[in-house]
C-alpha cells in the first residue's frame, strides 16, 4: 500500500505544534471543502486532509505515526511492521476515544494506509444527535449531470456512470462503478438537484443505502442563454426591419415562431415571447433581444442609398454627449 | 465491475414544488429531529408551512440543511456561521447563473 505523508498533506513541518496543525487544517479545509471549493479535485483533497488531521491532531496516533521516521515519501510502497497490531491499541472500533470523523450517513472512507495502521474509520457518530437507525447507512453520493437544453425542454432519460462507495463483506470501504438510467424531468433548470433515494453508497450490516444527489447543469447552447426557466436569444435584424417594423421568424426550443418587430425598434430592444421558455408551472419566457446588423456599403448602388439616407436624416445619435 | 443500467430511475427535484414532512426531512438528512429543530431555530433553514401543526420543508431546505451539516462537521463552524456561509453561497450561485 502507499505511504501517506500526513505532514505534507497538511503542509506543516514534522515538529509543528498542535496549534499549527489545527490552523493548517482549518485553512486548507476552508479552501478545499467540497461545498465551498471550486477546485475540481476538492473532494479527494479534502478527504486526504481529514485523514491527515485525524492522525496529527491526536497525540497518540501522531507519535505512533512518527515512529516511521521522516525518510518515508508519499506514494512509496509501505508495509507496517509485523508487530504493529499488538503494540498499538487503536483497533477495536468506535467507542470513547474512538474516531469521530464521519457522520450522518457518510462513511469514514479513509485510505488503506490509515485503516491498516489505525483501524477503520468507522465511528459513524460525528453528530451526537445521529438517528439511531442511520448508523450504518450508506454514504450519500453527490454528482453532477450535464444535459443538453433540449432534454430539459422535452424530458429525457440519461445514462450516467458513478463511482459509488460500498461496504464489502468484511466491512471495508470499496468503490464500484454503477451505471444508472436517470429520468430527466421536463422543465428542469440549471443548478436544480434531483434526489434519488437509496441510490447512493450501500449500507453496512443490512442498513439502507445512502441517497444520490444529482446537480443538473446544461451544456452551453449555440444561441440560447438560460436563466432559471427563462431563455434569452439575440436575434440579428436589418436596419429597415428595425425601423419599419416587420414580421420575422425566430427560433424557439419548440420550433420557429413568428415575431412582430414594432416599427422604430433599436438594437438592444427586448421582446418577450410568453411561455416559450422551459416548460413548468408557470412556464418560462423566451426573451428575444434585437441586434441591428448593418449591411456593408460595398456595392455601388447600396452605397448611393446610404448616402441619400445620410443627406435626408438630420438626427444626432450623440446629442447627449454634446458632440456632433 | 460495472453493472448494466436497469430500469429508469425517477428522482425528485428538490425545488419549491416538493415538500417533506418533518419525519421525512430528518430521514433524508440522516439526523434526529432535535438537530432539525436546532437548524430552524438558528435560522439555517426555514420551514415552508405548517400542516396539521407539523413543519413542512421545501426541497431547497434539504439542500441547505445537508450543506450546513457538512460545514458544521468539517469546518467546526457554528449554526449562525453555517447560515451566513450558506446565504453567501446562495448569492454567489444566483449571480453566477445570471
Amino acid at each position: 500500500m502507499e505511504f501517506k505523508d500526513y505532514y505534507k498533506i497538511l503542509d506543516v513541518a514534522r515538529d509543528a505544534s498542535p496549534e499549527d496543525v489545527k490552523r493548517a487544517y482549518r485553512r486548507l479545509a476552508r479552501k478545499f471543502h467540497p461545498d465551498v471549493s471550486k477546485e475540481s479535485d476538492a473532494e479527494v483533497r479534502f478527504k486526504e486532509m481529514k485523514e491527515a488531521y485525524e492522525v496529527l491532531k491526536d497525540p497518540e496516533k501522531r507519535s505512533a505515526y512518527d515512529k516511521f521516521g521522516a525518510n518515508w515519501k508519499a506514494g512509496q510502497d509501505f508495509q507496517p511492521p509485523p508487530d504493529w497490531r499488538r503494540e498499538q491499541a487503536f483497533r477495536g472500533g468506535p467507542g470513547p476515544g474512538g474516531f469521530s470523523s464521519a457522520s450522518f450517513g457518510d462513511a469514514g472512507d479513509f485510505s488503506d494506509f490509515f485503516e491498516t495502521l489505525f483501524g477503520q474509520g468507522q465511528a459513524r457518530g460525528g453528530f451526537s444527535y445521529q438517528a439511531g437507525g442511520a448508523r450504518n447507512r450508506g454514504e450519500d453520493v453527490n454528482a453532477t449531470i450535464t444535459i443538453p437544453l433540449d432534454d430539459a425542454y422535452r424530458g429525457a432519460t440519461r445514462t450516467i456512470t458513478l463511482d459509488v462507495p460500498e461496504v464489502d463483506a468484511s466491512g471495508r470501504m470499496t468503490r464500484r462503478k454503477r451505471t444508472l438510467n436517470v429520468k430527466i424531468p421536463q422543465g428542469i433548470t440549471p443548478g436544480k438537484r434531483i434526489r434519488l433515494e437509496k441510490q447512493g453508497g450501500s449500507g453496512a450490516d443490512g442498513a439502507p443505502a445512502g441517497d444520490l444527489y444529482l446537480t443538473v447543469e446544461f451544456d452551453p447552447h449555440a444561441f440560447y442563454r438560460v436563466q432559471g426557466s427563462d431563455l434569452y436569444v439575440e436575434i440579428p435584424v436589418t436596419p429597415w426591419e428595425a425601423a419599419l417594423g416587420r414580421k420575422i421568424k425566430v427560433p424557439t426550443p419548440g420550433g420557429p415562431v413568428d415575431l412582430k418587430i414594432p416599427p422604430g425598434s433599436n438594437s438592444g430592444k427586448t421582446l418577450r415571447l410568453k411561455g416559450r421558455g422551459l416548460p413548468g408551472k408557470p412556464p418560462g419566457e423566451l426573451y428575444v433581444e434585437l441586434k441591428v446588423v448593418v449591411p456593408p456599403a460595398t456595392e455601388e448602388n447600396v452605397r448611393t442609398l446610404y448616402e441619400q439616407l445620410e443627406s435626408l436624416d438630420s438626427s444626432n445619435p450623440r446629442a447627449r454627449f454634446g458632440v456632433q | 465491475m460495472q453493472d448494466s443500467p436497469g430500469e429508469k430511475m425517477r428522482g425528485i427535484v428538490l425545488d419549491e414544488h416538493v415538500t417533506f414532512t418533518l419525519h421525512e426531512f430528518c430521514h433524508a438528512c440522516g439526523v434526529q429531529t432535535e438537530l432539525v429543530v436546532e437548524m430552524v431555530e438558528e435560522g439555517v433553514i426555514e420551514p415552508a408551512e405548517m400542516q396539521e401543526d407539523e413543519w413542512q420543508f421545501h426541497g431547497h431546505a434539504l439542500v441547505r440543511a445537508r450543506r450546513a451539516l457538512r460545514l458544521v462537521r468539517d469546518l467546526d463552524v457554528n449554526w449562525p456561521g453555517a447560515a451566513l456561509a450558506l446565504d453567501l453561497m446562495d448569492e454567489i450561485e444566483r449571480l453566477h447563473r445570471r
